[in-house]
């Protein structure tokens, strides 16, 4: 039998989690404003270590969590989830508490995830997608956590992207929410976001 | 590891994934800013009533590097406020504060501080009925259905009926606001002389009920507007005199009973925002002479 090593998880797991969260939930109360996110993680690739600490920090045994065809075709990916967070991983992102998408060019739309029901919009799927970069301009935000408006992009987002940022804001209370990590950073798109042209 | 108190409990009380577990019912409370969010709620060393949502939601969030104010309606140093920062102080071992400039988290019970808050800051509110419907429609399946179609005339006839009974809305605290044009959200049993500090505010607000289980938020530079009629618009409280320590208006004043023949005095609820202006040199009709003990 052949053994691999298993890439560690936090090292100090109570406060690079809660770091984590902070940087998360910063970024979730400020749309579009990438926040600081220190991490000190090898995960196996493509999982990138800003997305694996977002996971390690959230999820568990409650949280379904499904991964992308580039991330499931790399079985070193689930089992670090799996022995790091407990979680088990879902083939259906219906029933997934969190996705990781690490070919966000790959993605064919929102609509196959969870979306939470007009009782409880909460259980809807959070998806972390993977980018290269952030930059101030590329369309425009508005909404709660926004004093007036500010300009948002990310590297690399299909280009549909914006048509499905309005139907999830259509959607609301219902909808997806959005953590985009990279670059040392996180920014948060909450389905409270509404994007206004470029 | 990192330095942890003396006491072995894990850091901040709460086990890794009970934090986890209100770590993401205050992810989706952001997202949808008003809505309550279910969580698990845990029993607390302190009995239900006394700030266990609040307690709760401020261990999840807390870090070490955080600074931590603790009030009961307004004042630092009530029974409730010195607990909670106790327990804080032994189970975090985190840094504590009453001014309000200098914390980086703020729990609070029934009031917002005075001094206008700023974009690092996260007031905690502790929360006893999080259900603005609650006392108007006692069934929880029918309230989620009315959050979920969004109809709210229910609340709206209470505020009228006040109008038709006192000829004005005798709400005056727990007194319901709109969230981001959407949720009606009860904000916990704050004056309602604190409502419009609530609208636009560049800090985190985040709501924890700890025996009702619900968790939700508001996030920052977010619209918060009190419920009213066209003919009736809100108004706050007003009061006849200034403190009667450091003078200040436009803040919202406790009565203090002074003896058994109807003396009285009227004093900012807010203790830090009153001690700092006498220390400035402001003083009310009843303070103490400057340079002299209070």
């Amino acid at each position: 039998m052949q053994t691999q090593e298993l890439a560690r998880g936090f090292a100090d797991p109570v406060l690079e989690a809660q770091g984590v969260f902070r940087a998360a939930m910063w970024a979730l109360s400020r749309p579009g404003q990438p926040q600081e996110l220190t991490v000190d993680l090898v995960p196996p690739a493509p999982l990138s270590p800003e997305a694996a600490a977002l996971a390690l920090a959230l999820c568990d045994y409650e949280t379904p969590v499904f991964l992308d065809a580039a991330l499931a075709a790399e079985r070193a990916v689930a089992d670090f989830l799996r022995f790091h967070t407990g979680a088990p991983i879902t083939e259906d992102p219906g029933e997934a508490r969190f996705a990781i998408i690490a070919s966000p060019m790959e993605l064919r739309g929102f609509s196959a995830f969870a979306q939470g029901s007009p009782d409880f919009p909460d259980a809807s799927t959070t998806l972390i997608l993977q980018v290269a970069g952030f930059a101030d301009h590329g369309f425009m935000l508005e909404g709660p956590g926004i004093k007036g408006r500010i300009g948002f992009g990310a590297t690399p987002l299909p280009g549909d992207f914006p048509a499905w940022m309005a139907a999830n804001r259509a959607l609301f209370p219902r909808g997806i929410d959005l953590l985009l990590a990279g670059a040392g950073q996180v920014a948060g798109l909450p389905r409270s976001v509404a994007i206004k042209g470029a | 590891m990192s330095a942890m108190p003396e006491i072995s409990y894990n850091f901040a009380y709460l086990d890794e994934q009970t934090k986890r577990m209100i770590r993401r019912a205050i992810l989706k409370a952001i997202a949808i800013p008003g809505y309550q969010v279910p969580f698990a709620a845990r029993e607390m060393p302190m009995p239900y009533g006394w700030g266990t949502g609040g307690v709760q939601v401020t261990a999840a969030v807390l870090g070490p590097d955080d600074v931590l104010k603790v009030i009961d309606q307004g004042a630092d140093d009530t029974t409730n406020a010195v607990a909670i920062r106790g327990f804080f102080e032994k189970t975090a071992g985190v840094a504590t504060t009453t001014a309000t400039t200098e914390a980086s988290i703020i729990q609070t019970r029934h009031r917002i501080p005075e001094t206008a808050l700023t974009e690092n800051q996260i007031l905690v509110y502790q929360v006893p009925i999080p259900e603005p419907l609650r006392f108007l429609e006692p069934r929880e399946t029918e309230t989620r259905q009315l959050h979920a179609l969004a109809e709210y005339g229910l609340m709206h006839v209470k505020l009228y009926e006040d109008i038709a009974r006192h000829g004005h809305i005798a709400t005056t605290y727990a007194y319901p606001v709109e969230v981001a044009g959407r949720y009606v959200m009860d904000p916990s049993p704050i004056p309602k002389f604190d409502n419009p500090k609530m609208d636009d505010c560049p800090a985190l607000q985040l709501f924890g009920a700890g025996r009702e289980k619900r968790i939700y938020a508001i996030p920052p530079y977010t619209s918060v507007r009190s419920l009213d009629f066209e003919d009736h618009p809100f108004k706050v409280q007003r009061f006849a005199k200034p403190c009667a320590l450091c003078a200040a208006t436009g803040v919202y004043l406790d009565e203090v009973i002074l003896d058994d023949r109807g003396g009285r005095m009227f004093v900012c609820s807010d203790t830090d925002f009153c001690n700092d202006r006498q220390e400035q040199g402001h003083r009310g009709e009843m303070a103490a002479p400057a340079g002299e003990a209070a």
